[in-house]
């Protein structure tokens, strides 16, 4: 069967906002490139992003990189590389500019300069008080962000292909990855694309787990792709629960409520993060603040008839703050919840939302494996940004806006790197004969496959697997049941059945290819965690505990390290964590409490 | 809300086995959890894998389950489904090609958005920070810049569904305006000359059908009516 051949100088796989920044700078170049996505670029998940984008641009009050710095090196329970995250917060105000400069309607301060909010986390003079760093536009900066971005790529002429799914990657003899195959949704067509450079920008899997605030879309289909091709995945046990999920729906109740005055409180209407984080109080990070919440649910101090959620009370609030500055929370608050928030608290509980491992890169995007002793050996035509990479800044925890940052900062400079490898000159190398057989051998076992195991009943185990043996707290015996089940679903997801043989369209299709994506990073979570015998940031396990000892169970002697997943093997090994930042001096490991 | 059975009836072609389209009757039983239209399609689906829709975030902010439902257009994610007169008739946005069930061909749509220079237009050498835009001129974008592009309004308008070729339709002209009421923008008169044409802005009869089904509240007829008024005032 022959199959057709696209070529181009770039790939850029995924448009939501990573994957649309790396465009700008490649279509700005000249460069050939085409942008594939699942969904329309408008559709892609950074679009829900709610609170804001960190820069330390100080509109409103005094602020420093330095201080964003300490911040995330202290969210990310230190397992963060500190040069990335150097890097990272000092291309923050000009990452943020641009995109004003792109058009993005930021809120906008008494003077005219970009409005800044107060975040989980941010604080001020190395830890001292919260500081207001986050750039917003309303509630809604993810979506205002992606169609600044979409649009400057339209101005731009980037080539898209919309409502493509990409299958495989294709990496040659040598482990050059020169390019991938992708399915036209519409037609069922398999074509492969040839390339010099290709960029993952997929996003993250939070729906592996049954309780997510993520996008039906987000499956991992980047990690699943490198697992195939025999690329490590980095640090996958640490996964963000978000402590404000509406209960029940699942659905985003940004932290800049917090940000705006917003309070947790229990049954008894205590607000009781004054107990757990005394300084910081709501806007302690991320993982402490969900832990907490858990904590009062598990001792009986829950709300409701089930007691299994807390209240998120912004009723004290200036209706028209409320009207002006969180418009969308009220909305997802009267849909979701029956509740309007200018009148009565909002039920809310801590639910999926971000996956802080991902494809191991260097904070100039391309992609590193251990190769040869050296832990970061570039694989070549390999970049990857956004949710779906690990540069690491995040490391065990992620601080609220610093996903959006992320995107902006790691896009650009994976686009960058790309254009600067591309104009160093080299040609296409030559494709593998078998460059597409191993895409149409998995769609043909799918189509073909009769007695095999139901999509949507697979999926579900898996998602039960996960909410209950890898959640916001963590068992020792209930990670190694976990590991027995996860790899019992694994075999029904290498079987999977559908009923629809239609070449149109064929959702049925699609989801039971996501599926074996979703796959992979669950058993890389599930595996990842089981091994990590210490509690760092969103890894909290019972045998693990907080002693004088070992300060919140984390041990570092140990475990300051990251892992590696090996999904050849299931094997796991670990490398370093840079604790050398660019310029300054390292942030030093502290006992972390806000 | 409890256990309850659900009755659809619902637009099914697929162009691979099926010479024309037919409706569907089908049921599903929902769980007491299950609030929203999309909810029951999810488990529908599950009993009926071949049942084709577009969905993603299920939160009514990426646009993408936009769907005719009872007649008046709107998305899955943000129907509550005990709200809805049983059988609950789901077709196709009206006016686009079908590709299959409720999946429609969308190019035209976006070939119109496009036609509008949807960026910003700003040729100065930008600036090294920010440039200032006071809170009320930021207001003016209110209501605006919300649109998801769902496309709910342009395929509710009868001027859209005549003329999808030539008129831009109200998601179009939005975005025109969005672009038009920002301080920040220099091309006011080019954008009033790229809609200075008997279809493509003047097409719209104000039946404000957009306005009516607009999933996000917005309201593309008074958007219209301001770029109208901008062209009177540029003529005399």
């Amino acid at each position: 069967m022959s199959i057709p051949v696209l070529k181009f100088d770039a790939v850029i796989v995924g448009a939501g906002g990573a994957g649309l920044r790396s465009a700008i700078q490649l279509s700005e170049a000249g460069l050939k490139t085409a942008v594939l996505s699942k969904v329309f670029p408008t559709r892609s998940h950074t679009v829900a992003a709610q609170g804001g984008v960190a820069a330390s641009l100080g509109n409103s009050e005094e602020d420093h990189w330095h201080w964003h710095m300490y911040d995330t090196v202290k969210g990310s329970d230190w397992l963060g590389d500190q040069d990335a995250i150097e890097f990272m917060v000092r291309k923050a105000n000009e990452c943020v500019v641009e995109l004003e400069h792109y058009g993005m309607p930021f809120d906008r301060t008494d003077d005219g300069k970009i409005y800044q909010r107060p975040f989980g986390g941010h604080m001020s003079n190395f830890g001292e008080k919260p500081v207001r760093r986050s750039c917003a536009a309303a509630d809604r900066t993810g979506h205002a962000m992606l169609h600044a971005m979409y649009q400057r790529n339209v101005k731009a002429n980037t080539q898209f292909f919309v409502e493509w799914m990409a299958l495989d990657l294709i990496r040659d003899a040598e482990g050059h990855v020169v390019g991938v195959t992708a399915m036209e949704m519409e037609t069922g067509q398999v074509v492969i694309f040839h390339t010099r450079a290709t960029i993952f920008a997929t996003g993250g899997a939070g729906r592996i787990y049954y309780s997510s605030t993520n996008a039906f879309i987000n499956t991992g289909d980047g990690l699943g792709m490198a697992a195939r091709a025999g690329i490590p995945l980095e640090d996958m046990e640490f996964w963000q629960f978000h402590p404000t999920g509406v209960a029940g729906a699942g659905v985003l109740i940004t932290e800049g409520v917090r940000g705006e005055g917003g309070i947790l409180r229990n049954s008894s209407k205590e607000r009781f993060m004054e107990r757990y984080a005394p300084n910081a109080k709501d806007l302690a990070s991320r993982d402490v603040v969900s832990r907490a919440m858990t904590t009062e649910i598990n001792e009986g101090r829950g709300c409701g008839v089930n007691k299994d959620y807390v209240l998120l009370d912004i009723t004290h609030l200036d209706p028209n703050t409320i009207m002006k500055r969180l418009p969308g929370i009220r909305e997802i608050g009267l849909q979701f919840a029956g509740v309007d928030c200018i009148k009565e608290p909002l039920p809310v509980v801590p639910t999926c939302h971000y996956q802080m491992g991902g494809i191991p890169t260097h904070y100039s995007g391309r992609v590193v494996t251990p190769q040869n002793g050296d832990f970061n050996a570039v694989v070549p035509g390999f970049y990857a940004a956004g949710e779906c990479a690990c540069a690491s800044v995040h490391g065990a925890n992620r601080l609220g806006t610093n996903s959006l940052l992320d995107l902006l900062v790691f896009g650009k400079s994976a686009g960058d790197s790309a254009v600067e490898d591309l104009k160093a000159g080299k040609a296409h190398r030559e494709l593998p004969k078998d460059a597409a057989e191993k895409s149409l051998a998995r769609i043909s076992a799918i189509d073909n496959r009769k007695g095999g195991a139901n999509v949507h009943e697979t999926r579900l185990a898996m998602q039960r697997t996960m909410q209950n043996h890898a959640g916001v707290f963590r068992f020792g015996d209930m990670l190694k049941s976990g590991v027995e089940k996860i790899l019992e679903v694994e075999k029904a997801a290498r079987e999977l059945e559908i009923k629809d043989k239609s070449m149109a369209w064929n959702t049925a299709r699609t989801e039971a290819l996501e599926m074996e994506n979703l796959i992979e990073v669950a058993k890389a979570t599930m595996l990842s965690a089981e091994a990590r015998k210490e509690s760092r940031g969103a890894h909290v396990r019972d045998d693990a505990p907080d002693t004088p000892e070992f300060p919140n169970g984390r041990n570092d002697a140990e475990w300051l390290k990251h892992t590696l997943f090996n999904p050849v093997d299931n094997s796991i090994s670990y490398k370093p964590v840079n604790m050398q930042p660019l310029t300054v001096e390292p942030i030093a490991l502290k006992t972390r409490s806000y | 809300m409890s256990k309850r059975m659900v009755q659809f009836s619902i637009y099914r072609y697929d162009p691979d086995k099926d010479d024309a389209p037919y409706m569907q009757d089908i049921s599903v039983e929902l769980e007491p959890t299950d609030r929203k239209l999309l909810d029951a399609l999810t488990k529908l689906k599950a009993k009926d894998d071949t049942l084709s829709y577009r969905r993603s975030c299920r939160e009514g902010v990426c646009g993408s389950d936009a769907m005719n439902i009872n007649g008046k257009n709107g998305l899955a994610c943000l129907t509550d489904i005990d709200e809805l007169k049983q059988p609950i008739v789901l077709r196709p946005l009206p006016g686009l090609p079908v590709i299959r069930d409720l999946i429609v061909d969308m190019t035209q749509f976006f070939k119109q958005y496009h036609s509008i220079k949807p960026y910003l237009i700003n040729n100065d050498p930008p600036p090294e920070r920010e440039r200032l835009q006071s809170p009320d001129d930021r207001e003016e974008l209110n209501g605006l810049y919300e649109c998801i592009l769902c496309a709910c309004c342009s395929t509710a308008c009868p001027s859209f569904w005549w003329n999808p070729d030539k008129f831009v339709g109200p998601a179009g002209l939005l975005a025109a305006y969005r672009f038009i009421a920002d301080t920040r923008d220099q091309a006011t008169n080019e954008r009033l000359d790229n809609l200075e044409d008997p279809y493509r802005l003047f097409r719209c009869h104000t039946i404000m059908n957009c306005v009516d089904v607009c999933p996000k509240g917005l309201n593309p007829t008074k958007a219209i009516g301001k770029i109208k008024d901008m062209m009177v005032a540029r003529a005399v």
